[in-house]
C-alpha cells in the first residue's frame, strides 16, 4: 500500500544548503520522506542527489537548513549519529566486510552474548531469522565474498533491519543486478514498505523508478524542481524536469549504424589472437579509421579483459598486435599511448580520476605524462586546452580549479574523456563510459564520440546498454564466456536480435 | 578572514607564531639579534642554523610521503655519509685543504645516492612496502657506517670542513644557505616542472596514473634517491658540527622528527598533495621547540614530555575533526547573525 499524503513524515529536510570549494552543491533544498513509501530521488549527475543523501546520512555537515527525523530536529556529525536516528544506507558499492561471514555482517555490533563471549549459535540463528524475513534462504556461516553483489546488497538490507531502521536509503542498488535479481530486490523493498519503513530509492533506470516508486522528488543543479506523486508525472515530464530541456537528446542523436567505413587500407589497430590463459580465449579485433566498433556482451564476458590486453594494461600471453600495419609490442599503457591508443577504464573512481587534483590537472595528466616531467605544458596552453574541453564536453562546474573528486560521476567521466581526447589519439577505447551517469551527460558523450569518429577517430565502445552500442557503432563484436563469439554489422540487427546473438549464437540454435 | 583560516598553512604558521610569541614574552632576549664582527648572532639565528639537517631530511621525506611512501633510513644514511666524509679527510695528508674536503663531501653524497638507489629499487621495482624496504637500511646502515670508521668515532680538525656547519657567509650562517638552496631548488624542480603534479598523481591514485601513462616507477625511485642525497648532505652538516663521525648518534630518530615535520606542515601520510612550505614551517616549529626547551632551562629529563605536550596540542588543533568543530562553531555564529539581519530586512 502506497503511503497516503497524511502518513507521518519520518524525514523532513528544509532549506538544505551545502557548499564545496567552488561549488554550491545544494541550494535550499526541501525534501520529505513519509513512513511506508518508496520515494525516488531523481536528477542528472551533479544535480545533488548524492549530496542530499550524504547530508541525511551524516557524511556531510550541512551549511544551512534543518533536518527533522521522526519529529525531532537533528544535527548529524557522523554516519553513526544518522544510524542512531534510524537511517541506514545501502550503497551501489556494498559497504560490508567481504572477509566476514554473512551472519557476522548482518549482526555486526549486535551479536548475542553469553557470559561476555559471543554466542555464535544464537547469533547465526538470529541472522538466519533476519535473512528469512526478507525471503532470503542463505547460510549465515558462508563468507560474504562468496555471494553475488545482489545477495550482498540484500545482506546489507538485512543488516539495516537489525538496526531497526525506520529509513532505508538505496543508492543505485540495481546498477549491477540482472533482471531476476532486481525482481528479488523489489519484492524485499515492497515488503519493507508495507511494514512502514520509509525508503529512499535512487536509480538511473526509469523503468525501475516507475515500477517501484510512490513518489518522486526531482533535483536539478543543486535546486529542488518539485515533488510529485508517481501518477502525476509521466516519463517525458520527468525527463524534462530532470534535464530542463524539452527534446529527448538521445533520440535526436540518430544512429551512426549506416555510416560507410572505408576498410580497404590497413586497420588502425589489428589484434590477432590476443589472449591470456584463464582470462580471455585468443580473439581478433580490427578497427579501421573513423570506425566505431562496439563490444557487446554481459558483464564478465571478457569485453573489459580484451581491451585491457589490447592497451597493455594487462599483459597478453598470446597473439600479436599491429598498429597501422606495423607489429607493435604494447607491454605497458605507455607503449600503447606512444602508438596513439587511449583507454578509459570502466572503473572511473579507482582507475580514472585523481580525486585530490583539480579538473585542469586531471585533464592534463595524460598529455603531461607523455611529454615527460621536464617539459611542463605552458600555463597559457594548458588553460586554453582545458577551457576548450570543459566547454566542448559541458563539464559542470566549469571551474578548472575545482577538485575532481568533488564532481559528480557524469562530470568526472567528461573530465576523463577530456584527458584522453587531449592526447589526440588515433584509437580511443571507452569501457562503459556512460555507466551510472544521467541522460544529459550520456547524450553529450555519445554526441562527442560520433562527431569525432566522423572526423577520423577510431573508437572501441563497450557498453551494457545495447541501444547505445547499436546507435553509436558500425560494427559490433559479441563476447560470451571469455571469448569472442562473432561480429555483426550494426545496421543488420536490432536490440532483440543482438540479445539473441549474445545468448544463442554458436550453440546451434542460431541457425 | 575565512579564507585565511581555511588556508592549509594557517595552523602551522599560527603554531610557529605562538611559539615565538611565548618565547619572547618569557625572555625578551629571545628575539634579540646582535652583530659581532659582521656576523649575526642570537636565538633566532641559531634556529636557522641548527635546523639545516632536519630541514634537508624533511624536504626529502615530503616528496617520498607524497608518493605514498616513507623513508626510515634517512638517519642511517646520515651516519654513513658522515663516516665516509670524515674517513676520507682523516686519511688524507692535507685535512685542511679545500680540495680534500670537496672530494670528501662529493664522495659522501655519492655514497648516499647509491643508498637511495637501493631503497628506490626495493620499493619501485621489487614492490616491497616502503616501510619494510627502508627499514633494511635503517638497521644495516649504522653497521655499515661503523665498518667505514672501523668502529671508532673518527674525529678531525679541518677548518674548511668545520665551516660547513659553523661558518658564516656574509652575515648569516653557511648552513642556513644550504637550507635555503635546498628549499629553492626542490620547489623549482617540483613546481616549475610537472614533477610535483605527477608525483601527487602517483601518490593519490597509482593505478589511474599508470593507465594515463605516467612513469610512476621512475618518479617513485627518484623520490628515494632525492631523500637519500638530502640525508647525505644533512649527515655532512651534522658531522661538521661536531667535527666527528659518530655512527651511533648521527641522525638518531631524525626519520621520526622529519615525518613529524611533514605532518605538522599539513601533508597527509596517505600521500598525494604535498606542501613544501608546510614542511619548512614544520621544521621551524620543531627546531623552535627544541630551542625553547634549552632556553627556558627545562631540565633535560623533562624535555621530552614538554616536547610531546606541545606536539600533541599542535597535531590535535590540525585534525580534521577539531577543525570541523571550530568551523561549526563559527558557522552557527554566522547563521545567528544572518538570521538577525534577515529579520531586520523583512
Amino acid at each position: 500500500m502506497p503511503a497516503e499524503q497524511s502518513a507521518p513524515h519520518v524525514v523532513q529536510m528544509r532549506g538544505i544548503t551545502i557548499r564545496f570549494p567552488g561549488v554550491l552543491a545544494l541550494d535550499r533544498v526541501d525534501f520529505t520522506l513519509r513512513a511506508g513509501e518508496v520515494h525516488s530521488l531523481m536528477g542528472e549527475n551533479g544535480a545533488g542527489k548524492s549530496t542530499l543523501i550524504k547530508a541525511l546520512t551524516g557524511v556531510y555537515t550541512i551549511d544551512g537548513g534543518t533536518i527533522e527525523v521522526s519529529g525531532e530536529q537533528r544535527s548529524f556529525g557522523s554516519t553513526a549519529d544518522a544510524q542512531g536516528a534510524g537511517i541506514s544506507t545501502v550503497y551501489q558499492e556494498v559497504n560490508l566486510c567481504a572477509n566476514l561471514t554473512v551472519g557476522e555482517n548482518v549482526m555486526l555490533g549486535h551479536e548475542s552474548r553469553r557470559g561476555g563471549a559471543i554466542d555464535w549459535r544464537t547469533t547465526h540463528s538470529r541472522a538466519s531469522q533476519h535473512l528469512a524475513n526478507l525471503g532470503l534462504d542463505i547460510d549465515p556461516r558462508t563468507a560474504l565474498a562468496s555471494h553475488s553483489i545482489a545477495i550482498q546488497q540484500l545482506v546489507a538490507i538485512s543488516r539495516a533491519m537489525v538496526l531497526e531502521s525506520s529509513v532505508l536509503i538505496l543508492d543505485e542498488p540495481t546498477s549491477s543486478l540482472d533482471r531476476g535479481e532486481v525482481e528479488q530486490l523489489f519484492a524485499v523493498i515492497r515488503g519493507l514498505r508495507d511494514r512502514g519503513v520509509a525508503i529512499l530509492f535512487v536509480s538511473h533506470f526509469l523503468d525501475q523508478v516507475y515500477e517501484i516508486s510512490d513518489r518522486i522528488t526531482v533535483l536539478r543543479n543543486g535546486q529542488l524542481v518539485g515533488e510529485y506523486g508517481i501518477d502525476e508525472l509521466p516519463r517525458d515530464a520527468l525527463v524534462t524536469a530532470m534535464i530542463g530541456r524539452e527534446l529527448d537528446d538521445l533520440t535526436a542523436l540518430g544512429t551512426s549504424a549506416h555510416r560507410e567505413i572505408n576498410r580497404s587500407g590497413a586497420p588502425v589497430v589489428r589484434a590477432m589472437g590476443i589472449g591470456k590463459r584463464g582470462v580471455l580465449e585468443p580473439a581478433d579485433l580490427e578497427v579501421f579509421e573513423g570506425e566505431v566498433v562496439g563490444i557487446a556482451g554481459l558483464l564478465g564476458s571478457g569485453r573489459t579483459e580484451l581491451v585491457r590486453l589490447l592497451y597493455g594494461a594487462d599483459k597478453p600471453d598470446a597473439g600479436s598486435i599491429f598498429v597501422k600495419g606495423e607489429a607493435a609490442h604494447l607491454r605497458t599503457p605507455r607503449h600503447a599511448i606512444e602508438r596513439g591508443i587511449s583507454f578509459s577504464s570502466e572503473d572511473r573512481r579507482a582507475e580514472g580520476i585523481i580525486a585530490d587534483l583539480t579538473v585542469a590537472e586531471n585533464i592534463m595528466l595524460g598529455v603531461q605524462a607523455r611529454k615527460g616531467w621536464l617539459h611542463k605544458v605552458k600555463a597559457a596552453e594548458r588553460d586554453e586546452l582545458v577551457a576548450q574541453y570543459i566547454e566542448a564536453l559541458g563539464v559542470r562546474p566549469a571551474n578548472p580549479g575545482a577538485l575532481a573528486g568533488n564532481l559528480s560521476g557524469g562530470n568526472q567521466q567528461k573530465v576523463l574523456l577530456a584527458r584522453w581526447l587531449a592526447m589526440a589519439p588515433d584509437l580511443l577505447v571507452l569501457d562503459e563510459p556512460t555507466r551510472g551517469i544521467d541522460v544529459g551527460a550520456k547524450a553529450d558523450i555519445q554526441r562527442k564520440v560520433s562527431e569525432l569518429s566522423q572526423k577520423g577517430l577510431s573508437v572501441v565502445f563497450i557498453s551494457s546498454e545495447l541501444e547505445e552500442v547499436l546507435r553509436i557503432a558500425q560494427r559490433i563484436a559479441v563476447m560470451r564466456d571469455r571469448h569472442k563469439i562473432g561480429e555483426v554489422a550494426a545496421s543488420d540487427v536490432n536490440v532483440d536480435g543482438l540479445i539473441d546473438y549474445i545468448a544463442n549464437a554458436g550453440e546451434g540454435s542460431a541457425a | 578572514m575565512r579564507n585565511i583560516v581555511r588556508h592549509r598553512l594557517f595552523w602551522p604558521a599560527l603554531a610557529l607564531a605562538t611559539l615565538i610569541t611565548v618565547n619572547s614574552a618569557a625572555r625578551p632576549q629571545f628575539l634579540r639579534v646582535t652583530m659581532r664582527d659582521g656576523e649575526l648572532y642570537g636565538a633566532l639565528i641559531d634556529i636557522l642554523r641548527n635546523s639545516a639537517p632536519l630541514m634537508l631530511v624533511a624536504l626529502g621525506m615530503t616528496i617520498v610521503i607524497a608518493t605514498r611512501g616513507i623513508d626510515l633510513s634517512v638517519g642511517a644514511v646520515m651516519a654513513v655519509s658522515g663516516a665516509v666524509a670524515l674517513t676520507i679527510i682523516d686519511g688524507s695528508s692535507d685535512p685542511n685543504g679545500v680540495g680534500t674536503v670537496l672530494i670528501a663531501v662529493v664522495t659522501a653524497i655519492a655514497v648516499a645516492m647509491v643508498l637511495g638507489v637501493w631503497n628506490g629499487l626495493l620499493v619501485s621495482v621489487f614492490g616491497i612496502q616502503p616501510i619494510i624496504a627502508t627499514l633494511v637500511l635503517m638497521l644495516a646502515g649504522r653497521g655499515a657506517a661503523l665498518l667505514v670508521t672501523d668502529g671508532f668515532i673518527t674525529t678531525v680538525n679541518s677548518e674548511p670542513f668545520a665551516f660547513i656547519a659553523s661558518g658564516y657567509l656574509t652575515v648569516l650562517p653557511f648552513a642556513f644557505f644550504i637550507s635555503v638552496a635546498a628549499i629553492a631548488s626542490i620547489a623549482i624542480v617540483e613546481r616549475r616542472t610537472a614533477l610535483g603534479m605527477l608525483t601527487e598523481a602517483v601518490g593519490i591514485n597509482p593505478e589511474a596514473s599508470r593507465l594515463a601513462g605516467v612513469r610512476s616507477r621512475g618518479i617513485i625511485w627518484g623520490a628515494y634517491v632525492l631523500s637519500a642525497v638530502l640525508a647525505g648532505i644533512a649527515g655532512i652538516i651534522y658531522a661538521s658540527n661536531i667535527k666527528a663521525a659518530d655512527a651511533n648518534a648521527a641522525g638518531l630518530l631524525i626519520e621520526l622528527y622529519a615525518i613529524l615535520a611533514v605532518v605538522l606542515g599539513g601533508t597527509s601520510l596517505q600521500g598525494g598533495t604535498f606542501s613544501l612550505a608546510g614542511t619548512v614551517l614544520g621544521v621551524l616549529i620543531i627546531q623552535t621547540l627544541n630551542s625553547t626547551i634549552l632556553f627556558m632551562g627545562i631540565p633535560s629529563a623533562q624535555s621530552p614530555v614538554f616536547f610531546a605536550v606541545v606536539v600533541v596540542v599542535v597535531v590535535v588543533i590540525q585534525s580534521q575533526k577539531v577543525r570541523s568543530w571550530i568551523r561549526a562553531l563559527g558557522a552557527s555564529g554566522r547563521n545567528r547573525r544572518s538570521a538577525a539581519t534577515t529579520e531586520v530586512a523583512s
